[in-house]
This record gives structure tokens, sequence and C-alpha cells, in this order.
């Protein structure tokens, strides 16, 4: 048979099937007896000097049983989990643009091959014997100072929320500091749900901006009626997620100020403004960064991860200890900038998920003043390009056009005409995205929006890769309109068929681990 | 496995006028058909009931004869039993009202109905609380929040609730225009009462976040901020709506769903008042008043609180206001501002600003009151 | 700013290409981007950090380069552990961690991630099993977090504002958890023995109807076992609080879980369970309580259940009580905050677990005590050193007291270094009671000789 090329113009995969594995769960692959390694022993010496060790325990604290867990030989345990990890749809594997919000951007790998080189460090050696990791910490600060306009960086938060719950604690250790005691924080609708948790769990009580309806962002005269001499903080991230820009933010942070209050930039959409804007120059006290975002480390579906969190000149005090720094002639902690009553003191152990710094460290050094640049302005362009082509889809719009907004990296766009020409709802697309090996994100709840769709291309995908995205949401549309039922009920190319979510909300029928699914289920 | 009970109803008129540019169909159904307009409720229920095919053999339909339901119940092949008492010759609201009691007697587990808001009120004025309903939108008017976006949703959402899929449940509005005036292009709403509807897993999996309260915890922790913040000696005015009953229930005081009630020291004082009686309780006293969005197209007052004149809101003022909404309800305004039309133009200029909404015990939202 | 012509990161640096899509999209410049930012406060300077390397050899060489200043665990026999331990990895550990799907994954539904969701439910099972309890949740940040989350899951479970805490306990995981937990819950200090123990009448003393909680850890932060942790959890229970318990997970395969003893809500980090040290990077606490509702409703994360899917012989997941309405606290603020943890340490103590079995825990357990056991008996053997100074039953590690060597700790451990050997962690200053004492933590990565030559050093050093 002649071998032809292969006609590469179909611009949707339609071929498209994730591995499915039907695996089992682990606990059904055990074989009595099978054992995945040998454990080192103790050498004949020390059980001759101690004898068998567990004796010492005392009775009550003796594990009576074995525990419970499977038994499989090492290849078994390492086939079950290759064909998990196969049944993952990892920003490795697909044009990563449905996950809005979560800037999903490529995750260089020359910087998990050199994070290793510090596997084997234990956080409480002796500083002499770390000075090049403390060198990583201490450079990527100043670099995060750079980007931010900030005076310095923690890198003790773990995470984008835990990075607002840190700036929430500044806040209040700064007014503690004061004797105040005030107690509301101000942020937005369409600002990361954290926003408001983080500084509730300090306390204060939540005042939210809404969007206007016209332009898409918070007024200010909405603002100016809220702010006043009871407001701790203000915070909000910018652009947010709607892709858009909050224009008047200087004058919000200056009557914020005006008002005695601290201003806190959610910059967890950094990637729209890498080498364009800035924290320091809009006037925000502090802010914060996710460098697994940003940054560009990997996800690892779901941590570890940083959210570095910067403060302005005058509010150092207040950080989480230690910092890392440089003498003139070594790396050291230091403790002694710290306001010892009122200080944030620590947020999490030790000093800061020192792989994730690495990594980023890494990154910044291989993209440099212009390549930050670049990745925004990229980044930006993809997104514009996008919406352009989002928009000439029928049935989808976006809200808050005006004449003169634009959007950033990302957008929020909205299917509601679809819905209601045809009952299918973003919720049903999301999962019959995923039969082209597609991921698509709709929104924080409450939707604040009807049926919406928040996409975010990053720099990462190619044009190419963007028109595909865009091509495979076009066909599926369409589906809607001639074939609803089989949208609906999608997936159908996926892992598996759909989550039966019935038994979720029954304290009698839902399972949490595998013991617990022994018990209720035969 | 038992069959579940799938109580029907259809009203023949409904969707009458609307085709021939009659705006509705009250009391004009004659001239409609005069007009040459064809009864399109019998083809919509059937759109919904299509969702349920599948599931045929577990259900048993209990309808009216004929036009009510029977017809469409037999046509498409679903067990079924009728109202033996009804006739579906010349049909009104009183009709309705009768079906619905029989089907609460015979004890369904959801009722649908095809109709338009007149229906949901005929509905409304013999359903007991603890009864499930569920609107197929036939008519010519929607504005009531208990219908569906459309037929097959209806369906759909109703095949969920009987096979278990879908649990949950919610008060949902049930407003009307007042039809006269609407077809002068006068658009004034009013609040008739509440039905309890399915409600569907609204949310995705949001896999970043933690979930939100659900609707009816949101009330509740409204109702304990505001119960919490109560000044003593002070007569609270407590509006129309399930958010404001919260504050009520809380209290543990009897209470009227769509009056308003007032509240002094967490006791009650008196139910379901109106314009002069209110004046007669708060004049010369300290009095707040709590209320939240009814009627439909986020009006605060003149669409379902008609009991608060503009003499009362005068006399409580702007800054005794208390106005409570869930992330929901306010959320469905998307940022548009919330209206007042007291009757009394200059009173409404006063009311316009920004005010503090209530939507949690430890959040509120900005919202702008505006007259348009 | 110049910006960055195809750039190995960014396809679309091309200039043609970024040409082509301007044009599109009715622009010639990227300076008409941004268009809604203000010039007041826009950028307009280069960014004053480094240029980039010419080339991914320059950063590798310059890295390791950096790297290359650190001597590791590895090049030096290390004895330090409080709070991050040093253990085997098997090398089945990384390989799946490192898997580019695991590694940048993210927030995918159970369809097209069904390998996340079902590698972290099973990493949840095997925990359950391990501590005794059946609710695990994906991990978060750190021991304590997890024990600030649990000391804040008691308060709203109980209404009561108190947690007391042991006064031997991790000053810096005492900082967080206060961090985290005021204004809502406040610590309240139960003093210790000299065996490092609770010390039960002052327990007595202490707890009263504000206690929502005892926390207390097995073994505790100096490496001592709580022998009266049956005792601590029925006077807690008595008070109508509940029991609260942090544990080394890797201890289980020996030590009782603490279901055994009453524990309600158990907490503790997954570091030893194969992941590396990472220069503190490699924690993630952990939280489980039993399958009771009332603590279901309580967890602030969300919660992997397993469920059927529309086709028959296939599994699902989903969240587990997504609407978490709380029993009754109306006037509570929000259930804290959730968002990125350590989800891929998650899935890497469940490879860990599912690689040892209950065979090579109940060994590595059986190695660690033995090895302990060891070390504690050389180093007694040294004039003036005082191994297992608070003289309880441990499994992998202990105090030593060198106050009567007349040297200090901070002396000795840099002598230590010079001889490649980490000492263990001075507690001089955080525990001043003890003098000069060190915690030493000795794992199954110590051989005979290992310990020998520590004994050596040490004897040397103080001499």
């Amino acid at each position: 048979m002649e071998m032809k090329r292969i006609d590469r113009s179909q611009k949707v995969r339609v071929g498209f099937h994730e591995a499915k594995w039907d695996e089992a769960i682990i606990y059904e692959l055990s074989k009595p007896g099978e054992r995945g390694i040998l454990v080192p022993k103790a050498d004949k010496k020390v059980v001759d000097a101690v004898g068998n060790g567990v004796s010492m325990l005392p009775k009550g604290l003796r594990r009576k049983q074995a525990v419970n867990l499977p038994e499989l030989s090492q290849n078994h345990v390492l086939r079950h989990y290759m064909r998990l990890s196969q049944e993952t749809l990892g920003a490795d594997v697909n044009i990563e643009i449905g996950q809005g919000t979560c800037t999903m951007k490529y995750s260089p790998k020359i910087n998990e091959q050199l994070a290793r080189g510090i596997f084997d460090l234990h956080p409480e050696q002796d500083p002499s014997t770390a000075q090049g990791i403390m060198e990583i910490f201490h450079e990527t600060d100043k670099y995060m100072q750079e980007i931010s306009g900030m005076s310095r960086f923690t890198f003790q938060p773990g995470g984008g929320s835990q990075g607002l719950f840190t700036m929430g604690s500044i806040v209040k250790a700064y007014m503690n500091s004061k004797g105040e005691t005030r107690d509301e924080f101000i942020t937005t609708i369409y600002s990361h749900p954290s926003d408001a948790a983080a500084p509730a769990l300090k306390g204060y009580k939540i005042i939210y901006l809404q969007p206007d309806p016209k332009t898409g962002v918070p007024d200010l005269e909405a603002f100016k009626a809220v702010c006043t001499e009871r407001t701790a903080g203000f915070i909000q991230a910018n652009p947010e997620d709607t892709g858009l820009y909050n224009s008047n933010i200087a004058k919000f942070v200056k009557y914020a100020h005006k008002m005695g209050a601290l201003c806190c930039y959610d910059q967890a959409n950094g990637n729209a403004v890498l080498g364009v804007a800035r924290a320091k120059e809009a006037g925000f006290d502090m802010c914060h960064f996710n460098l697994h975002k940003t940054f560009s480390t990997p996800h690892g579906c779901g941590g570890p991860a940083c959210g570095a969190t910067g403060v302005r000149a005058g509010l150092e005090e207040f950080l989480p200890a230690p910092l890392i720094d440089f003498d003139g002639k070594k790396y050291f902690f230091n403790y002694k900038f710290e306001n010892k009553k009122f200080g944030v003191h620590k947020v999490r152990a030790y000093y800061g998920v020192a792989p994730v710094v690495l990594k980023t460290y890494c990154w910044i050094r291989s993209l440099g003043p212009n390549g930050l640049y670049q990745v925004t302005k990229t980044a930006v362009l993809n997104n514009n390009y996008m919406f352009k082509k989002m928009l000439e889809i029928p049935g989808i719009s976006a809200f808050y056009i005006t004449d003169d907004n634009q959007r950033v990296e990302q957008c929020r766009y909205t299917m509601e005409k679809i819905y209601k020409d045809t009952g299918v709802s973003t919720t049903d697309i999301q999962r019959r995205m995923m039969d082209f090996g597609m991921h698509y994100w709709t929104s924080h709840h409450p939707f604040f929006l009807p049926e919406p769709i928040t996409l975010e291309p990053t720099e990462s995908p190619s044009k190419e890769d963007i028109d595909e995205y865009v091509n495979t949401l076009k066909y599926v549309f369409k589906e809607c309109y001639d074939n609803p039922e089989y949208v609906k009920s999608a997936p159908h190319s996926s892992t598996t068929h759909q989550v039966d979510e019935s038994v979720m909300d029954d304290p009698k029928k839902w399972a949490t681990s595998w013991k617990v699914y022994l018990r209720k289920y035969k | 496995m038992e069959r579940k009970k799938l109580g029907l109803i259809i009203n023949p008129i409904a969707g009458l006028g609307g085709s021939v540019g009659l705006k509705g169909t009250d009391g004009v159904s004659e001239e409609a058909i005069h007009r040459g307009a064809i009864p399109r409720a019998e083809e919509r229920t059937q759109r919904a009931l299509t969702e349920l095919l599948a599931n045929k053999n577990q259900v048993i339909v209990y309808t009216g004869p004929g036009s009510l339901g029977g017809r469409i119940a037999k046509q498409m092949g679903f067990p079924y039993v009728v109202d033996g008492a009804l006739s579906d010759g010349h049909t009104t609201g009183k009709t309705t009202q009768d079906l619905v009691r029989w089907l609460q007697q015979q004890d369904v587990d959801l009722v649908l109905f095809a109709g338009g808001d007149g229906t949901a009120r005929d509905i409304y004025a013999a359903a007991k609380a603890s009864t499930v309903f569920l609107g197929i939108p036939a008519g010519v008017k929607i504005h009531s929040p208990v219908y569906a976006v459309n037929p097959s949703a209806a369906g759909a959402l109703a095949n969920l609730y009987l096979t278990g899929k879908v649990t949950k449940t919610s008060e949902q509005e049930v407003v009307d225009i007042d039809e006269n005036q609407y077809r002068h292009d006068i658009i004034n709403t009013k609040l008739y009462g509440y039905l309890t509807i399915p409600m569907e897993h609204a949310y995705t999996q949001n896999r970043k976040c933690a979930s939100p309260p659900s609707e009816a915890t949101a009330m509740e922790t409204i109702a304990a901020r505001v119960v919490d913040d109560m000044e003593p000696d002070t007569y609270y005015l407590i509006g129309a709506g399930t958010t404001t009953r919260a504050i009520m229930q809380e209290l543990g005081l009897a209470h009227t769903l769509i009056g308003v009630d007032i509240v002094c020291n967490k006791k009650l004082v008196a139910k379901d008042v109106y314009g002069k009686q209110i004046m007669q309780y708060i004049r010369g006293k300290k009095a707040k008043l709590v209320v939240t969005i009814t009627g439909g197209q986020g009006f605060l007052f003149g669409r379902g609180n008609q009991q608060l004149t503009p003499e009362v809101i005068k006399k409580v003022g702007k800054d005794n206001l208390i106005i409570l909404a869930t992330k929901d309800k306010l959320f469905q305004l998307r940022g548009q501002p919330l209206l007042v039309d007291t009757g009394n133009a200059e009173l409404d200029q006063k009311l316009s600003g920004f005010y503090r909404i209530i939507c949690s015990y430890y959040e509120t939202a900005v919202g702008k009151v505006a007259t348009n | 700013m110049r910006g960055f012509p195809n750039h190995p990161y960014i396809p679309d640096s091309d200039p043609k290409i970024q040409k082509e899509m301007l044009k599109e999209i009715g622009m010639t410049s990227l300076d008409q981007l941004h268009h809604d930012i203000p010039n007041s406060i826009k950028m307009h300077k280069e960014l004053n950090i480094p240029e980039a390397f010419a080339s991914e050899y320059a950063l590798q060489r310059h890295v390791e380069g950096l790297l290359n200043k650190n001597t590791t665990c590895k090049d030096n026999l290390n004895f330090l552990g409080a709070g991050c331990w040093q253990h085997y990895v098997p090398a089945l550990c990384d390989d799946i961690n490192s898997r580019g799907e695991f590694l940048t994954g993210y927030g995918g539904e159970p369809y097209n991630e069904l390998g996340r969701f079902q590698s972290l439910f099973e990493y949840a099972s095997m925990m359950a099993e391990l501590v005794g309890m059946d609710v695990v949740n994906v991990p978060t940040m750190d021991w304590a977090q997890a024990a600030a989350t649990t000391a804040r899951m008691a308060q709203r479970y109980t209404g009561r504002p108190e947690v007391i805490v042991p006064e031997l306990l991790d000053p810096d995981k005492l900082n967080i958890m206060y961090n985290y937990c005021e204004p809502d819950v406040t610590f309240v200090q139960v003093k210790c023995d000299k065996q490092g123990l609770i010390d039960l009448k002052d327990l007595a003393a202490k707890i009263t109807d504000k206690t929502a909680g005892v926390y207390f850890e097995n073994p505790g932060y100096l490496g001592q076992l709580e022998v009266n942790a049956q005792k601590i959890s029925d006077m807690a229970h008595k008070a109508g609080a509940l029991s609260l318990v942090g544990v080394d997970p890797i201890t289980l395969g020996v030590v009782a879980p603490p279901s055994d003893y009453g524990a309600d809500i158990v907490c503790g980090d997954l570091q030893p369970l194969g992941i590396h040290m990472n220069y503190g990077g490699g924690q993630a606490g952990f939280m489980a309580t039993r399958d009771e509702e009332r603590f279901v409703m309580e967890f602030p994360s969300r919660l992997f259940g397993i469920a059927p899917t529309s086709k028959a012989g296939e599994y699902g997941f989903g969240d587990v009580a997504y609407d978490r309405t709380s029993f009754g606290h109306l006037r509570e603020k929000a259930k804290e905050y959730v968002g990125t943890q350590t989800a891929l340490w998650g899935i890497t103590a469940g490879v860990y677990l599912a690689t040892m079995g209950p065979r090579g825990m109940e060994e590595v357990g059986q190695t660690m005590m033995q090895n302990a056991q060891y070390a504690v008996r050389k180093l007694n053997e040294i004039h003036g050193v005082k191994a297992n100074s608070l003289g309880g039953a441990f499994v992998k590690e202990f105090v030593v007291d060198f106050t009567d060597t007349k040297k200090t700790v901070a002396k000795i451990n840099k002598a230590l270094l010079a001889k490649h050997i980490f000492g263990g962690k001075d507690l001089s200053k955080i525990f001043p009671t003890l003098g000069q004492s060190a915690l030493y933590c000795v794992t199954e990565i110590h051989t005979c000789e290992d310990i020998d030559r520590l004994a050596a050093a040490l004897a040397e050093v103080t001499r």
C-alpha cells in the first residue's frame, strides 16, 4: 500500500482518546507476601548490642497489627503509577489554555534537573555549608524586589493563598503596632476567594466592591463610600480574572492611604505586567507573586508552590523571619530585623519551599529583563489574538466590552446565548473539551457572570496552538446546536465517563478512603 | 423499585396572547383565538416530558383530563392517572388550583406545570410549602424564577430530581406583571409568594477553592448578623422575602413571608402591617428598615414591598436602611443598581447612593441604589 | 525594553509571527497592548536584573557552580532532625513525582486528570490505615499548618476557644500556630516533666469548659514517646474536649496509631515518607479524622471521595460534601482558605507507602529504633555526655546533654563540622532548662560505622 503524506488540514483532534487503563485501586492489586523494596536492616553489631529495639516501646504504644498497606512487587507499583500518570492531563502534554487564572506555562526541564542538587540539604545545616542555596534565596529576593519595586521579600508562604494570608497578617501586625483597632478589609468580587478568606481569618470583616456593569472594574466612588477609618486594608488583583485592568488603581490606593489603610496587591495575575508595571508605582504597600504561576515552577497537581510576598520600605519588620542576608563576606540568617512584639514571626516552616525558589531563580536568569518583558508582551498578545478569534464564534461574547478597554493576559467569556438556545451549559462544554485532550475553566463560585468561560493562553502556546484550541471550541459549540445530547453526556473519549455525584452529599454513601468504601459498599 | 409520582398541570391557554401581540392571555383568551392563536403549551410539555421517556416506567403521571395533561401523557406512553372530578372544557385559574389540591392529596413527588406567570400565581394560591414544583415555560410572560430556562431544561431537571440525582430545593419568587399596564408599556411587577423548586447542582466542581455556603445557610448567616447587631428599644421593620424571613426564624417569631412584620427588643410587635399601621408603631421612635431584593428586576422598593409607603421610608431614613441579599441573588443583578420606585420621586432621589449590602455574617458588598 | 526575539520558552516571540498576530488584531506594535495601564504607573526603564544567560549550558554551569558551594548530607554525616529528617527515598518516588504529567498537572477534572485524583485517593487511603482514621485531606503546607488547622477545627467542632499545647513544642511551629489561629483560638501551655512528658496534674488544672482540645505530639518534639497518651485523651474527652495528636508517620509501622489511644484529629508531616529534605522544601502536612459527618464538615480543604460513573466498571472521583454547611456556625468567619499546597508530596507519600508495604514500614521502624538505641549506648560511653538525657522511650530522636563536658553545643558542633559531621540541633537557647543539649536524629540511613564514627568524633571534641 502506498504511503501518502498525512493530511493535517483537519483542525480539530477528533481522533483523541485519553489513556484509559481502567486501573484498579492499588489495594485491589495487593498480593500477600509481595514487597516493593528491601529496607536497610540494622548491623549485626547493633542488634547484638540492643536487641530487637521495639521492645522499648511502652505497652499501649506498640502497634498490635501490621499496618494494612497494599503489597506489591516493585515493578507493579511502578506500572500502577505510570498508568495513573498517563491518565493525568498535565501541562507538558496538552495545549494549556483552558485553565484560566492558573497561568499554566512551560516549566523548563533544566530547572528540574538543577533542583535535584538540593535534595540532600537539611535546612538547619550550618550556614557555612549552605552558602550556595542561601545565595540563590538572596538573589531571587533581589529580583523580586526589582520586578515589583518592593523592598524585601519572604519566600515562606507555600502558595498564593498563604501569600494573601501573610499580607493580611502583616496588615494586622502593623495596625496592632500602631494601636489601631480597624476591623474591615476591602476587596473585589473578581479577586480570588482567598483575598476575602485570608484576611477574614485574621478577624476582619470583608467588604466587596462589585464590578461596574459597564466597565467591569470597581467604581472609585463606591470604594470611597466604604473606605473609612475602619478600613485596615484594601486588596485586589489587577488585572482581575476577567482580564480587565482597573486604570484608576492609583487613585484607589491614594484614597486608601488617606484613610490610613494599607494596600495589598494580589499579583497572582503577575504574568500580565512583568516589566510593564509594578506594585510600587501604583502605590501598593505590599504584593505577592505565585512563583508556580508567573515564574514557571511546575504546579505539581496542586503544590508544592510558593506565594512570595514583598513589602515596601518601612514594613520589613513585620515580615516572617528569618530573612537571608549577605554581610559582605557570607550569607546568614537575619532575625534582627524583626519587630519582636508585633511581627508576624512565622507562617511556614523554615525559609520557604527551596526547590521552587531555585527554579524561579533559574527561570529569571534564563530570561533576563528583556525576556521577562517578552513573556508578558507575548502572553498579552496571545490573549488579545485569542480574544478576537473567540468573539468570532457565533454565540460567544465577553462582558464589559467598551470602545475603550482592552483585555490583558486572560479573559472571561460567556456562552449564555448558546445555553439559552440549546440548554447546553458551560460545565457540559468543559466535559466535552476533554474529548479533545483539552482543559477548560469556568469561574470561581458563585458565578457572577452566567455560563462563564475563563481562558488564559500565557506566552507558552504558539499561534497554531491557539488556533487549534479556538477551532475545537467552535466545533463543540456547533455541536450544541446539532447534537446537544452528545455534548451534555460528555466526556466520551476521556478516561472515565460522567461521574455520578449523588453519593457525595450523603454521609451514609460518601467514601473518602478505600477502607470506608469497603465498609459501606459490598 | 417504587415508582415516583409526577404531577402534571398544563394550562391549555397559556401563551395564546403573545403570538398575536396581546402581551398576555389573562382575560383575553377569546380575543387571542379570534386573532388566530394556536395553543402551544402541550407541545412545550411534550418537549419537557421527552427528557423523562427513558425512565417512563419508573414514574406514574398524575394529571387532569385531556388538554390539562392526560392527553399528552397517554400519547407519549406514560402510565397515568387522571383527576376525574375535573374537565378540560372551559378552563380557568380555579381549574389549576383544584388540580393542585388534588395532586397534593395524591402526595406527588414533583409537580411539573406548563404556563406563564399567571399560571404560577394560580399554582401558588393552592400550593403547600412542602410540595415541590417546577415550571415549563409556555406562557407569554415568564418573570417568575420558578420556571426553567426552556422546556428541555425543565424536563431534564425533573428527571434528575425524580431519580434522586438532585436532592436540594430552593424557594423562588412567584411574580407577575399587571397585564393591563404592561399592554400600555408600564412594567409593574408584584410579588405574590414563593414556590419550592428543585435546585440543580449549579456549581461545577471548582478544583482550586473551597465551596461557598449553600443559599439556605447564607441566609441564616445574614440573619445572625442582623440579629446580633440589633439595638435595644428600636423598631425593626422586616420586609418581604426569604432572606428577611431568616431573621424571624432566627428569633423564633411568627412572621409573614410577603408582608411586613415589626420586631422590637427581639420580640414580635406586629405582623403583616402596612403604611398607616406601621406609622402608628414607629412615630417618634427609633426605627430601622430591613429589606432585601424582591419582585424581579432587582427592586428594593416598589415591586414587592408596597406596604412600605413613602411616609414610612421617609420616617425611617436612609441611614437606618439595612439591606440584605445572598451573593447568589445579588450576583444575578450583575452589578446593575438596586432600583427604588416608592411613588415619591423626591424620596427616590434621596435614597439613591451606595449602601453596604449584608451577604453573610462577616461580608458585605457595596451596592448602588438608583432610580433607574 | 527591547524584548527577546525567538526565546525557546516563547514560541510567538518570533518577530514575523508577532507581526502577523499584531496585524490580525489591528495593531502594529506591542506598545499598543496594556492600553489600560496609565502611563504614570507604567515602567519606563528596564528591569535592573542580570541579562539572560546566552545558553542553557551557561545556566547549568552557573547554577551548578552555586550548588557546589553547598555540602550536603551525603557529603557529610548528618544527625540533624527536629522537623525535617533524613530517610531513604526509594528510587520509585523520584521517578513518579518527576513524571511530567504529575509534575505539571493542576486543576483538571476527575475525567482528564483521573490519575491525580486516584493517586491522591490512594494516598489518603494508605494514610488512613497508617494513622487509624477514615478521612485524610490532600496535604497542606507542613506540620505546623496541619496543627493550626487541627486547632481551628477543634474550635469549630466544640465551639470553645482554647487549645492546650505542651510547653516542649517546636517554637517555630507554635509561632505559626499563633499567627494562624488568632483571634479565634488561644493556646494554653501545659508543663512537661523531667522526661519531657506532659505533666498530668498540670493538665488537669488547665482543662476547663473553655478547652476545645488537647494537642500533643507522639513522639514529641524532643523525640520522647508520650506514654500517657491514653490518659490524656481520656482527660480531654471527660471535659468535652477533643484529643488532637501530632505524629511522625514513619514511626507508625511499629508505634500504635493514635486511634488506638483515643485521638479525634490526627496531624503530622509527610516529609519522611519518600520526600527529600529539599532544604526544608519537602514538608507537607496532613490531617485525619473519623468518618463522622461533623468532622467531615469542618475540614477547610476539599476532600475527594470515590464515586460511580455513568458506565459500569469505572471508578470516578468527586468532592465529598461540597456544600459544606457549618453545623450551626452561623457566626463564623470563612472556614479558613483553600489554595495550592503540596499535592505532589501527597502522591509521593502514596508511592512510598505502596512500595514499602506493611513489612517495609515495620522494618524501617525497627531499624530506626535499633540504630538510635545503639547510638545512645555508644554516646553514653563518652565521659560527660548524657545521651537520651530525658530518660524515656524514643523512636529516632533523643536529647544529648553535653553540659558536663563544659563545652557548648555550638562549639561541639563546629568541631564536628570540621570532621564533616552535622551534629544534632542546638537546644540551649530555645529550652534553656535543658542546659547545653542537642537533639540528635538517627534513622535507617545510618550504619553501625556511621554511629561509631560519631561516637569517636564526639569523644575527641569533648575531651
